[in-house]
């Protein structure tokens, strides 16, 4: 069954943003769940790829997400799926 | 688009009568035809595709087949089923439908199938709600997501779809848009939607929306001060008393367990307006609201008086309001004290037991300070009935009965150094003129009055205010 996402209405003044703010930038990448993200912009994959290496290189565990487009906001399912499995996300972003 | 002129029809493969006039339709020069299921039916018609709805929206349609005539881009008439003489008059084509039977009523419209009404609701009038949409993502819990976004009291909401606060504002005649009251305590304008969707969020059935909005009124008021209920350390909130027809429509309870659980009215209203409190004005527990302990009536306080077993007039008429008028009476009020006063048989005597525990309402030794709400069970309403004596002769008796004496109650009085201050005046009455409300509420079993203490009264605190329901409905 496909799944689909739930719209509702802001209930509050609307004075904070819809989306929470991001996490404290972690001190170590030790041990943390790692995710790569392409946003399919054309070579971000050649970065991400090398960033891999570098980073299995080191014994750290990675897992490679991507957007469908770069011209859109990320799907709120990815959004879910990355903050499920990863503790921090590196994306790649310019061309 | 409809025609100039000529004739309209819309039909469904799935109306045995939109088979029955088939034949008919093929019949008759001029015609549009509208199929709402499926584009291929009636066989041999140019039909036109209107599975989404559109068009049988905007041309109103409640009934299949439906034929309507256009003049000049007017539409000039319409019927609906099959009725031989009413389609040949329409037409204007003598012999139409000779073999058919005379009459034949039609089936209900795919516009008003359960199972559709919702998506054009929100197709229709969507585009009228303002509040910012938030996409819940797939994977994500709805019920959670509310609660990771500070959107909740501590329980689970009902999640705020446009098409619940849609229903939701179909309980008022009120325009979405309109502002309603400036909520402490952020002072953020708040309109008849942003209370429907925190309605919805509490649980409330859109009838329940014009005592939401009157009560919103009223906690925002100069008088009630929001503001300070909310930021006080005292454990006193928000509750509602509702008098009028409207407690009777919406099935609220002034009965058994009136300020319990178990009632959908009573348990949602309350909380509708602690959610608006919370997400519009910004007044959330540790931020603005500073309450030492609080109290659970603080999850949403909201009952309805017993007028029909009460020997007084309703609160809202002692009030001044009209008899027959639908109020919200806002207060502040603490936890619940139960009274057991088993033996008075005389008004003197009940009006004695009351006022000895009235006495404790903020600390025994305060005189002036806190108001009171007092709920007298129909039990001891009785004594009073019986005596004839009236809501203000009752008022004024306990008033009189809680002129404390000074000596008892100064700082140092029976060893405890709290109470009030050295001053001239022998006796201070406990409560300031208007501070102690009298309702009548409860079970017709147990001689049981409750009492819910408030908060400091008057303009330099809170003050019990009543606003009529009916102009919001």
């Amino acid at each position: 069954m496909a799944l689909s996402s739930v719209v509702f209405l802001d209930p509050t003044d609307e004075t904070r943003p819809a989306a929470r703010a991001a996490i404290e930038r972690p001190r170590s990448l030790d041990g943390l769940r790692i995710g790569l993200l392409d946003i399919n912009k054309s070579r971000g994959d050649v970065f991400l790829d090398r960033l891999e290496e570098l980073l299995t290189g080191r014994g750290l565990a990675v897992t490679r997400y991507a957007k469908p487009t770069f011209t859109r906001p990320m799907p709120p399912d990815l959004r879910r799926e990355i903050t499920a499995q990863c503790d921090v996300v590196i994306e790649a972003l310019a061309d | 688009m409809p025609p100039e002129d000529g004739l309209v029809a819309v039909v469904k493969r799935g109306c045995p009568t939109c088979h029955l006039v088939s034949p008919v339709l093929a019949a008759l020069p001029g015609l549009t035809v509208w199929s709402q299921d499926d584009p291929s039916f009636p066989a041999g018609l140019d039909v036109r595709d209107d599975r989404d709805l559109d068009v049988s929206v905007g041309l109103d349609i409640e009934t299949v087949p439906t034929l309507i005539r256009y003049a000049g881009g007017e539409e000039t008439g319409r019927t609906v089923g099959w009725s031989r003489a009413a389609w040949r008059e329409l037409t204007g084509v003598d012999d139409l439908g000779a073999d058919l039977p005379e009459h034949r009523p039609g089936c209900g419209s795919r516009t008003l199938d359960p199972d559709v009404v919702d998506e054009l609701l929100v197709r229709r009038s969507g585009h009228t709600l303002r509040s910012r949409r938030v996409e819940v993502a797939a994977l994500e819990d709805e019920a959670e997501a509310m609660f990771d976004r500070g959107l909740t009291d501590g329980l689970p909401v009902v999640t705020p779809t446009p098409v619940r606060v849609l229903r939701m504002l179909a309980g008022t005649s009120h325009a979405a848009d309109e502002v309603v009251a400036v909520v402490p305590p952020n002072l953020v304008e708040v309109t008849v939607e942003k209370i429907a969707v925190n309605a919805v969020m509490a649980g409330c059935r859109p009838e329940y929306l014009p005592v939401v909005l009157a009560a919103v009124a009223a906690a925002c008021s100069e008088t009630f001060n929001a503001h300070g209920v909310l930021a006080t350390m005292w454990n006193a909130g928000p509750a509602i008393l509702v008098n009028g027809p409207i407690a009777a429509e919406i099935g609220m309870n002034s009965k058994g367990n009136v300020l319990g659980q178990g009632n959908r009215a009573n348990s949602t209203i309350g909380r509708a307006l602690q959610l608006v409190i919370r997400n519009v004005g910004g007044g959330v527990p540790g931020g603005v609201d500073r309450a030492t302990f609080g109290n659970p009536g603080k999850l949403g306080l909201c009952f309805a008086e017993d007028e029909a077993g009460s020997p007084w007039e309703p609160l809202s008429v002692s009030r001044g309001f009209a008899p027959g008028a639908s109020t919200v009476t806002l207060f502040a009020a603490e936890g619940p004290v139960g009274i057991l006063e088993q033996l008075s048989r005389t008004p003197e005597s009940i009006t004695r037991s009351l006022a000895s525990t009235l006495r404790v309402v903020g600390q025994p030794k305060t005189a002036l300070f806190f108001d009171a709400t007092l709920l007298v069970g129909p039990e001891h309403a009785r004594i009073y009935a019986e005596a004839g004596w009236d809501r203000a002769r009752v008022t004024a008796a306990l008033d009189e009965a809680l002129l404390l004496d000074r000596a008892d109650i100064e700082r140092g009085a029976h060893g405890i150094e709290d109470g009030m201050p050295p001053g001239p005046e022998p006796r201070l009455p406990k409560f300031r003129p208007g501070g102690l409300v009298l309702a009548h509420a409860g079970a017709n079993a147990g001689q049981i009055s409750t009492i819910l203490g408030g908060w400091v009264g008057g303009p330099a605190g809170s003050s019990p205010t009543t606003l009529e329901v009916d102009p919001w409905r």
